[in-house]
């Protein structure tokens, strides 16, 4: 009976020394929810990118986990709880489909931190998070609408969330500034990451016209359609995909969420964590804009790092007024500017842009 | 709304290509599923295909040598699958799960050198003159080999089933796994080659969407689509027509609801994305009013002492 008692006993000092340092702290359990591979060369390659800086900055002091390919909806509350059950500190739960089931879980595990991306729901253990890439996207809009010749521009949308919609907007609005006669084709994919469909859909907004394609679904998939295509020019999202520069990637929009995920962390190891919100953008570092290839012309190009410039001083917001809504009512007056209620809300199309959202 | 932007010859075109991956994968599950095997691992055998043959035609220079290699690479994985459900009586179903996990670690971690690569192009086949006959020539006569290796493949299986020694004595195993037994039939080595068989197709449907219809490696690429050629072939009622009309249906509606959109046709875009999933599974139930039954072995394990 002693040796059973000794080997338990030992089996389990085992597993906690993998967690448990010398003079008796724990390890800081970091668990990260990502809705896509982290192969995907895009929004789940650069939160993956975040955990890794997490790693190199705290080094033996943390401990990270990850689950990929986690289905928005039920399946992932399966996965949070796992994670908070294998003594996860602060879990970060990287797409907005997730925003439910992260609240439904941190009731269940006040103890733990919860940081959720993209979403608008909070709750004392629960933080969210977002970058702005409606900033991003105003410049590749301004690129966009500079650079087609046949004046239609294509749009790949994933879900029709506000995150999606904003992008689409501030895309179109700029434009529509360099090129009145610009028409975007918006095709909804209704997935983040599925290379067949985004290639599909990208080689069908080519052939119906498109000269330039944006999209915000996670794989390179779009690019490599447009690069079979020729004459067609794309932008890099929520990743560089400098691999397709410098055609048809003419730039991109990259999310930089390591210094927040450092800061986060840090604050959970020294007790100074707190419910908030973060909404950063090129400014705060967290929106990053690509190189801007030679393929795009001189002049173009200055215009949009002049933008970038603007856009980081907060000398110049992409929603300010005037502007009217898709049905023609007045949304924002001349030089009036969104506000962020607004905006994390936008459940609307700016005029111009043809179609409905779904519902 | 403006249909005149979509081309009937471009969306046909695509529809061919878009149902072509799911053709494969579903045509070598169903013989693997008419020898009364249920592998579950077809998601699995695909992004290994995938991989395999992307790498193969990026190293070799050459696609066709690609596309066999990705047969290999899925035939060699599903040898996991038969050894653990054929010798050792593993659970089919587990099995075929955890083959999927297993494939899809694998191909992420052959895949890493090769992410941004752009693979060699496979040139359509030259039909000559007949490329050249008005609406159908583009439509049927401008394709890659490897669709049409695809409907040849469809052409085989149903030929093999219906009118050869080789196909009845599949079809017995499938059946009746015990009377086949007792007539002298290998059930383990005729079951390990449909086993083989289905790996060989699942790859090379991986192999077709990572060198022809993306082209790119991404890892994660096939995205579901093993599990859609997984039902296909339980709605096909594990016919191989109903399988290569259930594979176009999805293909081409998912083709043609993308193309709607773009067009800006005023049907809410909710119903244009479920109408591939909507529309295949009310006109393959329709179809099997006919009361065609699963193989009567389907995932039972063979004890050759019983």
């Amino acid at each position: 009976m002693k040796i059973k008692t000794l080997l338990a006993s030992a089996a389990m000092a085992l597993g906690l020394a993998t967690s448990v340092y010398a003079d008796g702290h724990e390890k800081t359990k970091v668990g990260f929810v990502y809705v896509g591979p982290v192969g995907d060369g895009g929004w789940t390659y650069e939160h993956n990118k975040g955990r890794l800086a997490v790693e190199e900055e705290f080094g033996d002091a943390v401990e990270t986990v990850f689950v990929e390919n986690v289905a928005e909806g039920p399946d992932s509350e399966r996965v949070m709880t796992q994670m908070a059950l294998d003594g996860a500190d602060l879990i970060f739960t990287t797409s907005f489909g997730y925003m439910d089931p992260t609240i439904n879980i941190a009731k269940k595990f006040p103890d733990v931190k919860f940081e959720h991306a993209t979403g608008y729901k909070r709750a004392d253990n629960v933080s969210t998070y977002s970058a702005r890439f409606y900033e991003g996207r105003a410049i590749q809009g301004h690129i966009a609408g500079s650079m087609t010749k046949s004046n239609i521009i294509g749009y790949i949308g994933s879900f029709p969330i506000p995150e999606v919609i904003r992008g689409i907007n501030s895309a179109y609005i700029h434009a529509k500034k360099v090129n009145p006669d610009v028409q975007f084709k918006i095709v909804w994919a209704y997935t983040w990451f599925d290379p067949a469909k985004e290639a599909d859909a990208a080689k069908v907004l080519i052939e119906q016209g498109a000269d330039v394609v944006l999209q915000h679904t996670d794989s390179t998939a779009p690019q490599a359609a447009a690069q079979e295509a020729g004459n067609v020019i794309t932008f890099g999202q929520a990743s560089d995909m400098g691999q397709y520069a410098p055609l048809p990637r003419v730039s991109s929009i990259i999310d930089d969420w390591a210094p927040y995920y450092i800061a986060r962390t840090r604050a959970v190891m020294d007790g100074t964590w707190e419910s908030k919100d973060t909404w950063d953008g090129i400014g705060a570092g967290m929106v990053g804009i690509g190189e801007i290839s030679d393929a795009v012309p001189a002049d173009i190009k200055e215009q949009a790092l002049a933008m970038k410039t603007a856009i980081a001083d907060g000398s110049y917001h992409p929603f300010t007024g005037p502007l009217k809504k898709q049905d023609g009512s007045d949304w924002l007056a001349e030089g009036e500017v969104a506000d962020d209620g607004t905006l994390a809300g936008m459940n609307f199309y700016v005029e111009g842009l043809e179609g409905d959202i779904p519902q | 709304m403006d249909l005149s932007v979509i081309n009937p010859i471009l969306l046909f075109a695509a529809l061919m290509s878009a149902a072509t991956p799911i053709l494969f994968a579903a045509t070598g599950e169903l013989i693997v599923e008419r020898a009364g095997v249920l592998n579950l691992g077809v998601e699995g055998m695909m992004i290994v295909g995938a991989i395999c043959g992307f790498a193969i035609a990026v190293e070799t220079g050459s696609p066709i040598v690609g596309f066999l290699a990705a047969a290999a690479g899925g035939a060699l994985l599903s040898l996991l699958f038969a050894f653990l459900t054929q010798i050792t009586l593993a659970n089919q179903v587990a099995s075929g799960l955890a083959l999927t996990l297993f494939g899809l670690g694998l191909s992420a971690l052959l895949g890493q050198g090769y992410v941004g690569i752009k693979p060699p192009r496979l040139p359509d086949v030259n039909f000559g003159f007949l490329a050249d006959i008005p609406l159908i020539g583009p439509i049927v006569f401008s394709h890659d080999p490897i669709l049409y290796v695809g409907l040849i493949l469809v052409a085989a299986v149903w030929a093999t089933l219906k009118f050869t020694r080789a196909g009845l004595i599949l079809r017995a195993v499938g059946e009746n796994h015990d009377a086949a037994h007792a007539l002298g039939y290998k059930v383990v080595r005729i079951r390990t080659l449909a086993i083989m068989f289905g790996g060989a197709c699942a790859g090379m449907g991986g192999a077709y969407i990572s060198l022809i219809r993306v082209p790119q490696w991404t890892e994660g690429m096939t995205a579901g689509v093993g599990w859609i050629a997984l039902a296909l072939v339980v709605f096909a009622s594990w016919k191989p027509w109903r399988v290569l009309l259930g594979a176009y249906l999805f293909g081409g509606i998912t083709q043609l609801q993308l193309n709607l959109q773009g067009a800006g046709v005023a049907i809410p875009v909710e119903y244009l994305a479920m109408s591939p999933y909507l529309i295949t599974i009310v006109v393959l139930v329709i179809l099997s009013a006919d009361k065609s039954a699963a193989p009567g072995s389907l995932g039972r394990t063979f004890h050759a002492s019983s």
